[in-house]
């Protein structure tokens, strides 16, 4: 009955259940036109009439059969929930005792609207960061999996009357001194770990605190353990679940920041959203919400707010009416900065590598021409996106399960500039090559006669005029790595695009902020392609 | 008057694949002497200069330069010897091979300042010397894009002579240029035999061969055909293979 991807939360009365209420709203439709059937031949006379009534109950009997052998082969179908179990605590998680099984607070709310519903409810995994574009593509019937009720969502989304108030929890290391507070430790310049669109990730570019990006919910406790980070401002049910347990760790300042968790739907499922919406009501009221939220140790009195919590939508736009360009320009050039720092750092890896594998591959004996014509082959062919993958969670992996003594774990920064600089190495490998290649071997012998050794006839004579025909390609290799290193964000790492993403989503100002966002990378590209057309025009002179 | 080099080419043979260019070639120059080798294209004239100094690794024979010796094979050993033959022993080429990235001067002293080890100072008072006696003392600093031909040929050997050869190596230094141009540079050369430098050129200029050279070499799929001055060579060929290219070429 469950599988390791859908649980389905099945009771028989609650079938039952569903068949009758589905069964009789079709019932009330087949008989709609009755009224009408049987005012219409008032004039034939009473045996007319009674004759028209008459056939009117037959066709009613007759509606009523189609629609019980209707119901009876083909019950409504269940309802598909979204949720992501992947390290899910405690929301939505494999059964640690019997993995073929989901829990946790989500999965027994989910049974409690089954009932109530009368409707099965049935899970789909999904990606967490991919839940709402899923739901607007259709994938399922509705997303609930602690999705905070955020302004740039209340546009695309119709959310159901909360379900659970959260708060955020920063939480430090056990020996941390130097602050209590976010405002403290954006003073010290530390950098907090949070999950990516959430409304603690919003806060920390509220506060314009250094922040690093994580995928899942147990990594960013392991790097405060590790002291990759300073502190983890997360939901304080994932604080609860992740890291109150951890003897380094322990919770910072007091719980802040209150929002909503809710259940969310297109704007088209009105008439679904409305009958979640009482639904959850009358779990809140009968006091099932709370039992539930007692079994998971996720009760407090912030709950309480649940009784009145409408009309948030309206607090929640006044919110990204803060966003004026004194708050958001500031944080756009931090992120400016990170992309010309990875950009600049890994091109400079890139022609330092990329020069000795040309060389080798153009003069050097067989094993060594060989190897370099493998690497140029090998980092070609894979995408950035794994090797950064590799870089920066593989390798720490790699070092703890061979038990090597070197301590492979790199910084998000690091990794990106070894990620893009190794790959692009081998792009400006074959660029070094095709230009050192356009050197006749006529200038190499004028070298030789002039009594010039092939060291010197490369660094004075061959390399200098190479660099014309190396430069124009290799600058565009250059502003394209200006524009790749977008993907850096997938090592926590925010650099221009993750920062317009992210202030986007907060503000809703996509045109403004994306201007903005424009207007700075063209203040670094243009005078990139200027100065490359310069140094093309000097060191094209003898041409 | 510059230090006499002797040069001796003793039963060269250079192969390219299996085809032989150069079958058992010997040739004893003189110091101070100006040779003329001539011959039908393929004959293997340009080989030969070209393993003169070392730029061509040679199958078989020797080749005496002054004091230095290179031996048959390649290998760390001749490459040194070679390097040190080419400090003797200036090349010029028939398409010039200036360095793009320097203007004439620059183009005159790179190697003497890199490889001679000379002051940026004295490397340039020598270098507008030298490019004075080609007379371009006035486009030293003109990138080779902005010279003609003769005016890049003449640069081409003001750079050679930076390096005080005792001899030049000349191969077809005037086929790339039109009629009016040739006359500049083949002044120059005239004018560096007066300093007493070996000059061994690759040339299809039978008139240039006739009033300048000591001696003129006719070579023929890779052999001599005839050696003599050009008043014998020229005017009175002993082989009918002479006879028909130096006929043909001379009309």
């Amino acid at each position: 009955m469950r599988s390791a991807d859908r649980t389905t939360v099945p009771t028989e009365g609650l079938r039952r259940l569903a068949d009758e209420e589905t069964f009789g709203r079709f019932l009330a439709r087949g008989t709609g036109p009755g009224p009408r059937a049987g005012l219409a031949p008032d004039r034939p006379g009473h045996h007319a009439r009674r004759a028209a009534r008459g056939g009117f109950w037959a066709l009613g009997l007759a509606a009523w059969l189609v629609a019980a052998l209707a119901v009876a082969a083909e019950p409504l179908p269940p309802l598909r929930w979204a949720a992501d179990a992947e390290g899910g605590a405690p929301y939505v998680f494999r059964d640690p005792t019997a993995p073929g099984r989901h829990v946790g607070f989500e999965v027994d709310l989910a049974e409690a609207l089954q009932e109530e519903l009368g409707r099965r409810i049935e899970f789909v995994q999904y990606d967490f960061k991919s839940l709402v574009s899923g739901l607007k593509r259709g994938d399922f019937d509705f997303a609930m999996n602690g999705l905070e009720v955020t302004p740039d969502r209340l546009k695309a989304i119709r959310f159901s009357r909360p379900y659970y108030v959260y708060r955020l929890r920063l939480v430090v290391r056990q020996d941390e001194e130097r602050f209590a507070t976010l405002n403290q430790c954006k003073a010290v310049g530390g950098v907090v770990g949070t999950l990516e669109d959430t409304a603690a990730e919003r806060l920390l570019d509220q506060l314009g605190v250094r922040k690093r990006i994580y995928d899942s919910q147990v990594e960013p406790y392991d790097d405060l353990e590790q002291r990759q980070v300073d502190a983890v401002l997360l939901d304080l049910p994932i604080a609860d679940y992740y890291a109150r347990q951890r003897p380094k760790l322990k919770y910072a300042e007091e719980p802040s920041a209150r929002g909503f968790y809710a259940v969310a739907f297109r704007k088209d499922q009105e008439e679904l959203a409305s009958q979640f919406d009482a639904a959850i009501d009358r779990l809140w009221r009968s006091g099932r919400l709370q039992r539930i939220y007692q079994a998971w140790g996720l009760w407090n009195d912030d709950q309480q707010a649940l009784s009145g919590a409408e009309g948030m939508a309206d607090v929640l736009r006044e919110s990204a009416r803060q966003w004026t360009p004194a708050r958001y320009l500031p944080l756009l050039l931090q992120g400016a900065w990170v992309t010309i720092e990875v950009s600049v750092l890994s091109m400079s890896v890139a022609i330092a590598l990329g020069l000795p594998l040309a060389l080798g591959r153009l003069f050097g004996p067989a094993p060594i021409r060989w190897l370099a014509a493998a690497y140029v082959e090998f980092f070609r062919g894979i995408p950035v996106l794994l090797l950064l993958y590799f870089l920066y969670y593989g390798l720490p992996a790699v070092s703890e399960y061979y038990g090597l003594a070197m301590d492979l774990k790199l910084a998000p920064l690091q990794a990106a500039v070894l990620g893009f600089g190794l790959n692009y190495a081998a792009y400006e490998a074959e660029i070094y090559r095709a230009g050192i290649g356009s050197i006749g071997v006529g200038q190499w012998e004028a070298a030789a006669s002039l009594g010039m050794g092939p060291a010197l006839a490369f660094r004075r004579i061959v390399l200098p005029q190479a660099i014309r025909v190396i430069l124009p390609p290799m600058t565009n290799d250059f502003v394209a790595l200006f524009k790749d290193t977008s993907i850096v964000s997938v090592i926590a790492v925010v650099e221009l695009t993750k920062q317009y993403q992210i202030l986007a989503k907060s503000s809703m100002k996509y045109l403004e902020i994306g201007l903005a966002t424009a207007a700075l990378y063209l203040v670094m590209s243009v005078p990139l392609g200027y100065l490359s057309r310069r140094l093309e025009r000097r060191w094209g002179k003898g041409a | 008057m510059i230090e006499p080099l002797p040069i001796a080419v003793d039963h060269l043979t250079k192969r390219f694949g299996t085809r032989t260019v150069l079958d058992r070639v010997s040739l004893a120059i003189a110091p101070r002497q100006t040779v003329a080798l001539v011959g039908p294209s393929g004959s293997g004239k340009s080989t030969l200069l070209r393993c003169l100094n070392g730029l061509c690794a040679f199958d078989a024979g020797q080749i005496r330069v002054g004091p230095h010796v290179l031996h048959a094979g390649d290998g760390r050993a001749r490459r040194a010897e070679a390097r040190r033959v080419r400090s003797m022993l200036g090349m010029i080429f028939q398409d010039f091979q200036l360095f793009g990235h320097l203007t004439a001067l620059g183009n005159v002293i790179e190697a003497p300042r890199r490889v001679l080890g000379l002051t940026k100072d004295e490397a340039k008072r020598r270098g507008t010397e030298l490019l004075d006696r080609v007379g371009l003392a006035d486009r030293a600093a003109a990138y080779p894009a902005e010279l003609s031909g003769g005016q890049k040929q003449r640069v081409a050997i003001a750079r050679a002579m930076a390096m005080s050869p005792r001899g030049l190596l000349c191969d077809e230094i005037t086929s790339a240029l039109d009629p009016e141009l040739k006359g500049e540079v083949l002044a120059v050369l005239e004018d560096l035999k007066r300093d007493g430098l070996t000059l061994v050129l690759v040339t299809h200029e039978m008139a240039f061969a006739r009033r300048s050279a000591d001696r003129v070499v006719v070579l023929a799929d890779g052999a001599i055909l005839e050696d003599g001055p050009p008043s014998v060579v020229l005017d009175h060929p002993q082989t009918t293979r002479a006879q028909r290219f130096l006929s043909r070429v001379m009309t």
